[in-house]
């Protein structure tokens, strides 16, 4: 489980995030939703620490990671996996070098039950026989699956996913939150996914948190969204005339 | 004043949460390749051509007869060791490596890969700029050696296959009134300039900012900022150590 505790951050004087806390549950998907430019992704960075809050602090199973030194912020780390928005994976490496990185830095496993592992993970993801391509010459879809292939390989406690789904397509996109909705449950992970896709949020919000420009304003789960009662989020959630149809025939 | 603090910081940042000693010396042998093997080609090509014209401007200026030929490898051999090897192959070097190292880890920065080092609990700085230092430090001194041999052969090859002076005199010229100590000059110039190129042109990219338009600008610092460094040290160490 990780628990937020009053995080706020200012850019230059602008305030990005203002007081948000709360937790987010282990073995479920717990979504950061809003708008962009309301400060999911900051919250994200705060949380995993490649930005430092203002005020607040984020507890990773009641250890204090904001405040923690730079030893046990390193070993908290090594408990991470993290999928970034563009895949992030490293350019000079093939897609196995990519997944058995972690590996090969914070473990001292034989090379052939590393290469064992990265095989699991890729199939895991539903990719194989691509171990020896670049990072280069694959498609974004499977961009994001070699990265969770990564985040996953170290058996991590906590994965982090900043908009997994940007850039794909509506069919891709549903398949790479599937896959994280399955690990999640799998490995009783806990899960934080960024997103502003409303496919997402209505498909994998176990629990979700309702982000409007730098406050918190809501916390439910997907079978609670549709009928929270406030005007920000209703403007978000029912954005298209689709969904605004579909509400007024309380289809939803 | 402000950026000379981040630099500081920065270098401080490489000694700090290092990885283990088998994982940086595979990186490094991997950058050797990079930056040294890669490089043998372009020092050979600048380094011959600036010793053959050394030797036919020398000679163009010799005008009396009363100077005897061979002052003219002297003069080779003086400004290869002294200033070109070790300067001028610097700034050929800041160009050339230097701005790929910005480019890189400027590039790593947009993409997010550095973060992603971060997350996994590495010291990114350490993890990616450590090796390259140690690679320019180990790599540059064996460079400016061969680049000081390539402009002494560069000027006999010349000077004897146009006349301008007999190989006898070339190789009196290159022996007479020798002192060692500007080689071991030319390596403490060559081990403060392999640093200072690395750090700088590290320091331009890892803390880029931004897309595609800034990593380009953080290259081109990078190459002026360390050109700079390597000129003001070039005066520092020759006030100093001559």
């Amino acid at each position: 489980m990780i628990k937020i505790k009053n995080i706020s951050k200012s850019f230059n004087d602008k305030s990005i995030l203002r007081n948000i806390s709360g937790e987010f549950d282990k073995g479920k998907t717990n979504l950061i939703i809003g708008s962009s430019g309301t400060g999911k992704s900051v919250l994200l960075k705060c949380i995993v620490g490649l930005l430092h809050p203002d005020t607040g602090f984020a507890f990773y199973d009641l250890r204090n990671f904001t405040d923690a030194d730079k030893e046990v912020k390193s070993e908290i780390r090594r408990e991470i996996g993290m999928l970034f928005q563009g895949g992030a994976l490293f350019d000079s490496k093939n897609v196995e070098q990519n997944v058995m990185f972690p590996l090969d830095i914070l473990t001292k496993m034989p090379q052939d039950e590393k290469l064992d592992r990265v095989n699991f993970c890729l199939k895991r993801v539903g990719l194989e026989n691509v171990n020896t391509k670049m990072a280069s010459e694959i498609s974004g879809g499977m961009k994001k699956r070699v990265g969770i292939a990564r985040a996953i390989v170290n058996n991590p406690n906590y994965l982090f996913c900043d908009e997994p789904n940007s850039g794909l397509d509506p069919q891709t996109s549903i398949l790479i939150d599937e896959l994280i909705q399955e690990i999640t449950h799998e490995f009783n992970i806990t899960t934080i996914v960024v997103t502003h896709d409303m496919n997402s949020v209505l498909g994998m919000g176990e629990k979700i948190m309702f982000l409007y420009k730098g406050d918190k304003l809501w916390e439910g789960s997907n079978e609670d969204i549709t009928h929270s009662g406030i005007k920000e989020l209703d403007d978000f959630v029912f954005i298209n005339k689709v969904m605004k149809n579909l509400k007024g025939n309380k289809l939803v | 004043m402000k950026e000379f603090g981040r630099y500081m910081l920065f270098l401080e940042s490489l000694v700090v949460r290092r990885e283990t000693f088998i994982t940086y010396y595979r990186l490094v042998v991997d950058e050797c390749m990079q930056i040294g093997v890669k490089s043998i080609s372009l020092f050979v090509l600048v380094s011959t051509f600036i010793g053959a014209v050394t030797t036919v401007q020398t000679a163009y200026n010799l005008v009396t007869p009363l100077v005897p030929r061979y002052i003219i490898s002297q003069v080779v051999r003086e400004m290869t060791v002294l200033e070109l090897a070790p300067t001028i192959m610097a700034i050929i070097f800041a160009g050339k490596i230097g701005s790929s190292m910005a480019g890189g880890l400027g590039t790593m920065r947009i993409t997010e890969q550095i973060d992603a080092l971060e997350v996994m609990g590495i010291n990114s700085s350490s993890y990616l700029v450590l090796p390259k230092i140690i690679a320019c430090i180990l790599m540059y001194p064996g460079l400016v050696i061969f680049s000081g041999i390539c402009s002494i052969v560069g000027g006999f090859i010349v000077g004897t296959l146009t006349d301008i002076i007999t190989p006898t005199d070339y190789v009196l010229g290159l022996r007479s009134n020798f002192n060692d100590y500007s080689i071991t000059f030319a390596m403490i110039k060559s081990f403060v300039f392999a640093f200072l190129i690395a750090s700088i042109s590290c320091f331009k990219g890892y803390y880029t900012k931004g897309g595609a338009l800034e990593v380009g600008i953080a290259s081109t610092e990078a190459v002026t900022s360390s050109v700079i460094a390597v000129l003001l040290a070039d005066y520092f160490l020759a006030n100093l150590l001559l």
